[in-house]
């Protein structure tokens, strides 16, 4: 790259975006907003791997397993919006600690 | 030292789209802020040289998964009651464990001796080599993602669909 940018700075960036997207998950109680908090979470991986395969010579494993990274999201965005809507036919509300009936 | 500027604007566009995602009180707010978080997420992809896949992050994140978000919130948050309809709890044990969390991640990358390739820039499109994967060495994971896809659509259309009992 020649700018000087080493792998760390994109290892850096990946964990502060990890971070928050865990503080999303961890505080929300808005399930989509915990949604949104994976989300993040998943686009930190990818940065991981695709940084990895840059600085690792250069193999394309890494921007394969992004690719699948990205497809499982999509999947799991689609379930988990899916749910939501189910849970807030049900409860008119998606707020989860309000969601408890399964607890004893 | 270009690269070194484009590298900072768009770890800056990233992260503030992710604290506003994080910490925004509106959930609406939150979910135009992830806009700018995937977009910059597509520069930093453009970046480390995976074309194909910034395009595909485009495509699936911004143009799908995005739009779905907006649709679920706009469907079940009731537009009048948004101003405080991200409502955050513990927030500081939270801030705790995942400060916690983050410094032990960083001290792991920073110690540990990676061994860096020099990354030779190969300027040619990365599809040609990324399609050859695909079909040869990993066809297996392919055609289960298809399956899984294929799934999910299935199983989405029937959790989400109103029971009509005649």
């Amino acid at each position: 790259m020649g700018g000087g940018i080493t792998l760390y700075h994109f290892l850096t960036l990946s964990i502060v975006i990890f971070v928050l997207g865990m503080y999303t998950v961890l505080t929300r109680r808005n399930a989509i907003g915990i949604l949104m908090g994976v989300e993040l979470i998943l686009n930190s991986t990818n940065i991981n791997y695709l940084a990895f395969s840059y600085y690792g010579g250069h193999r394309y494993d890494g921007q394969i397993f992004a690719i699948f990274v990205i497809m499982l999201a999509a999947a799991e965005a689609v379930i988990g919006l899916a749910v939501v809507l189910a849970i807030y036919q049900n409860f008119k509300t998606i707020d989860v600690s309000a969601t408890e009936t399964l607890s004893g | 030292m270009v690269a070194q500027v484009v590298f900072y604007l768009l770890a800056a566009l990233t992260v503030g789209s992710s604290m506003m995602v994080a910490f925004s009180r509106n959930i609406v707010y939150s979910t135009f802020a992830l806009l700018g978080a995937f977009m910059g997420v597509v520069g930093i992809y453009i970046l480390l040289a995976a074309d194909f896949v910034a395009m595909v992050q485009l495509l699936v994140y911004v143009g799908g998964i995005l739009v779905l978000t907006i649709f679920a919130v706009m469907l079940t948050q009731g537009i009048a009651d948004v101003t405080v309809s991200n409502r955050e709890v513990g927030g500081l044990p939270s801030l705790v464990i995942v400060s916690i969390l983050g410094a032990v991640m960083l001290f792991a990358v920073f110690h540990t001796p990676w061994q860096q390739a020099p990354a030779q820039m190969s300027s040619g499109p990365t599809t040609y080599a990324i399609g050859n994967a695909f079909l040869g060495e990993y066809v297996l994971p392919f055609e289960v993602a298809s399956l899984v896809l294929l799934a999910a659509l299935v199983g989405a259309i029937v959790i989400s669909r109103h029971e009509t009992r005649e």
